[in-house]
């Protein structure tokens, strides 16, 4: 009798055998896959399983406890969620891709070790880049190679802390890390990288507006939570992540307004909502590291909500451009509406899931009298309620019509936004449900009065700066520079650095070392030969002079006493002789 | 009843709906002086309206410094990374 099966063998390993399908056996093959994930994530047990010694290494496969089950839970309701949306796609290479993908975040959450959870990471890279390149348009395929080769290189840092990990403490046990050596350090750029954390977040809003309509849903959910999972675990409590959570709320924030891109504007909002996360694990308190899993937790499901939204908006109108859409609500009135409840969810509104969980890290950051971030992290919450709650939906469904003429998506793509919407109501009228999956028991209460009508000042108030700005706040035709910058024309403005600047200054090198050096080789020839007939001749002559007057002088020297002495009186009478003329 | 029609008529009844809005937004600012507040952290937690004003300042104030950012540094054509 098996007492453990690791959820990701149904995804990764299910996920090979879906080309044997075909049709409606397909299409059932597809939802049940998901499906048999979650219920071995619901039936499992706490504890350590799946423990297997490979070449001396203890490899963990199966670390089982509140805070692997929480994210567990999720992802693979995503997974489920994100299934039946693409249920309608007829490219099986992307819902292979798509299982893979989320069976190695499952299989990265399950790991009780850093080798383990390596090999999941970097799976999740690759089967994550097919969802970008499975739109086969030019801006994809060059998207989803700048996002493999970052993710590569955040790979590789990665590794290498986990190497001098290995070295310097002969474990490779992935738990919460203490000494602050390179160790420490190269597998936070790791794990930053992932989550999106500036300046190594490019990647996310170059990426996702360029993947599929489905593989974006998935995109969204994965990459930067795992990441999270994987700061909870391994630095709760390290403290420049409380600021670098908090500039990453505002930076998403910012750069959201300039959005013209509908899922460029959600991706920039992905930063913005995973920066409270990593600044509540920067806090390390019980409450914030229950709200950072809470947050992440309703972020997958609302996220997921709002990119299916935009998906759907994509799909049925081929536009994606702030600026030439609106006025679709007629056409989609009920993606309009199950995307508000996204928005909503997302802007922490009362009722809906975002208010349960956020505030959990806002109000661990007052516990901690952080001042300016709990002001900066409010701050950012009314940006998120702006963007995604108010101008996108705004100037997509509502505003000046664009002329598009769409109809609802297709059934299976309501269906997954439904559940979505439903679960985003359902934690926010019953949030219990999901407190008691966090996993440290603190008690909090989230529907305070205080704290309600203190949201909804928030919120309500943002609205109304919007709708008094709101000529300003249409997309415009534009894009906005990011830190991609830095290898899409950077590097090219190196290369024409280096062919334009570097490469004429070699050649003049190399002129004047023709020149000068080789009239030089003709001088030294010339100074060979002045060497070696005028200054060894001169320096011999006089060598040889001397010999010969030492030659002379040894002829006079005779030893006898006498011939010096008539010598020395010889020399004094002359001396005399002198002195007296 | 449709989920369409109910849309179409809200947004055909601006006017009442921008009323509503208003009264929603007197109500939640009125309300704030009458509420008990037991725990407190930070001394505009006892500011009755506070958060009010917070919210619209802060809405501006992402506004306008994003704005600013993009018309004299970050935005470029749509082309700019094609060329």
């Amino acid at each position: 009798m098996i007492d453990w099966v690791h959820p990701s063998v149904f995804l990764i390993l299910g996920a090979l055998f879906l080309p044997l399908f075909k049709g409606k056996a397909q299409r059932i093959y597809i939802v049940l896959l998901p499906l048999l994930a979650l219920l071995t994530v619901m039936l499992m047990s706490l504890g350590v399983h799946g423990v297997f010694n490979v070449l001396g290494f203890e490899l963990i496969f199966g670390r089982a406890d509140k805070l692997s089950l929480a994210f567990a839970y999720v992802f693979s309701s995503a997974a489920l969620i994100g299934a039946i949306y693409a249920l309608h796609v007829k490219d099986v290479s992307q819902h292979v891709a798509a299982f893979i993908y989320a069976g190695s975040s499952l299989g990265a959450t399950f790991a009780g070790d850093f080798l383990t959870l390596f090999l999941f990471w970097e799976l999740m890279a690759f089967a994550s880049v097919w969802l970008i390149w499975s739109r086969r348009v030019k801006a994809s395929i060059e998207a989803g190679y700048r996002y493999l080769l970052v993710h590569a290189v955040g790979g590789l840092v990665l590794l290498a802390g986990i190497i001098i990990l290995y070295v310097t403490t002969g474990s490779i046990r992935f738990d919460a890390l203490q000494v602050r050596d390179a160790a420490f350090y190269l597998i936070l750029i790791g794990f930053m990288l992932n989550a999106a954390v500036p300046p190594l977040h490019a990647w996310l809003t170059d990426a996702y507006p360029e993947a599929t309509v489905t593989g974006a849903v998935f995109l969204s959910a994965f990459t930067t939570k795992t990441a999270v999972y994987a700061l909870i675990r391994a630095y709760p409590g390290t403290e420049v992540l409380i600021w670098l959570g908090t500039i990453m709320a505002l930076y998403g924030v910012v750069f959201a307004v300039l959005a013209n891109d509908i899922r460029r504007l959600l991706g920039y909002h992905i930063i913005s909502q995973v920066g409270y996360m990593v600044a509540a694990v920067g806090m390390g308190t019980a409450l914030a590291l229950n709200g950072a899993v809470a947050h992440a937790f309703t972020h997958i499901l609302y996220k997921g909500l709002l990119f299916m939204g935009a998906g759907a908006v994509i799909q049925m109108t081929g536009r994606s451009k702030l600026s030439e859409l609106g006025g679709i609500y007629r056409y989609m009135p009920i993606t309009f509406v199950l995307y508000m409840i996204g928005g909503f969810s997302i802007s922490a509104f009362p009722l809906f899931s975002g208010f349960v969980s956020k505030s959990m890290e806002v109000s661990a950051a007052a516990d901690l009298h952080l001042t300016w971030i709990w002001l900066l992290l409010t701050l950012a919450s009314a940006g998120t309620f702006l963007h995604t709650g108010l101008k996108l939906p705004y100037f997509t469904f509502l505003g000046d019509d664009c002329g598009a003429r769409p109809t609802e998506p297709p059934r299976n793509m309501l269906v997954a936004m439904g559940i979505a919407a439903f679960l985003c109501i359902f934690i926010g009228v019953y949030p219990d449900w999901l407190y008691n999956m966090l996993p440290h028991d603190v008690e909090y209460h989230a529907y305070t009065a205080t704290h309600v009508v203190w949201a909804l000042q928030i919120l309500l108030f943002t609205g109304l700066g919007f709708f008094m700005l709101v000529k300003h706040l249409g997309g415009s035709p534009m894009i906005s520079l990011d830190l991609d910058w830095f290898y899409r024309k950077g590097a090219g403005i190196f290369m024409q650095f280096v062919y334009r600047v570097v490469v004429p200054i070699e050649d003049w090198f190399i002129q004047v070392y023709r020149s000068v050096f080789r009239g030089n080789l003709a001088l030294g020839i010339k100074g060979l030969w002045l060497d070696k007939n005028v200054i060894d001749g001169a320096v011999n002559a006089i060598a040889a002079v001397v010999v010969r007057c030492a030659g002379a002088l040894r002829q006079m020297q005779t030893g006898q006493l006498q011939h010096y002495a008539l010598v020395m009186v010889g020399s004094l009478l002359i001396l005399s002789l002198y002195s007296l003329f | 009843m449709d989920i369409g029609k109910i849309l179409e008529s809200l947004v055909n009844n601006t006017r009442t709906l921008k009323r509503v809005s208003y009264a929603v937004l007197a109500l939640t600012v009125v309300i704030d002086f009458f509420i008990s507040r037991h725990h407190h952290v930070f001394f505009w937690e006892d500011i009755p309206g506070f958060s009010a004003v917070y919210g619209f300042i802060s809405c501006v104030l992402i506004v306008v410094v994003s704005k600013a950012l993009g018309h004299y540094w970050l935005e470029r054509s749509e082309d700019y990374y094609n060329d």
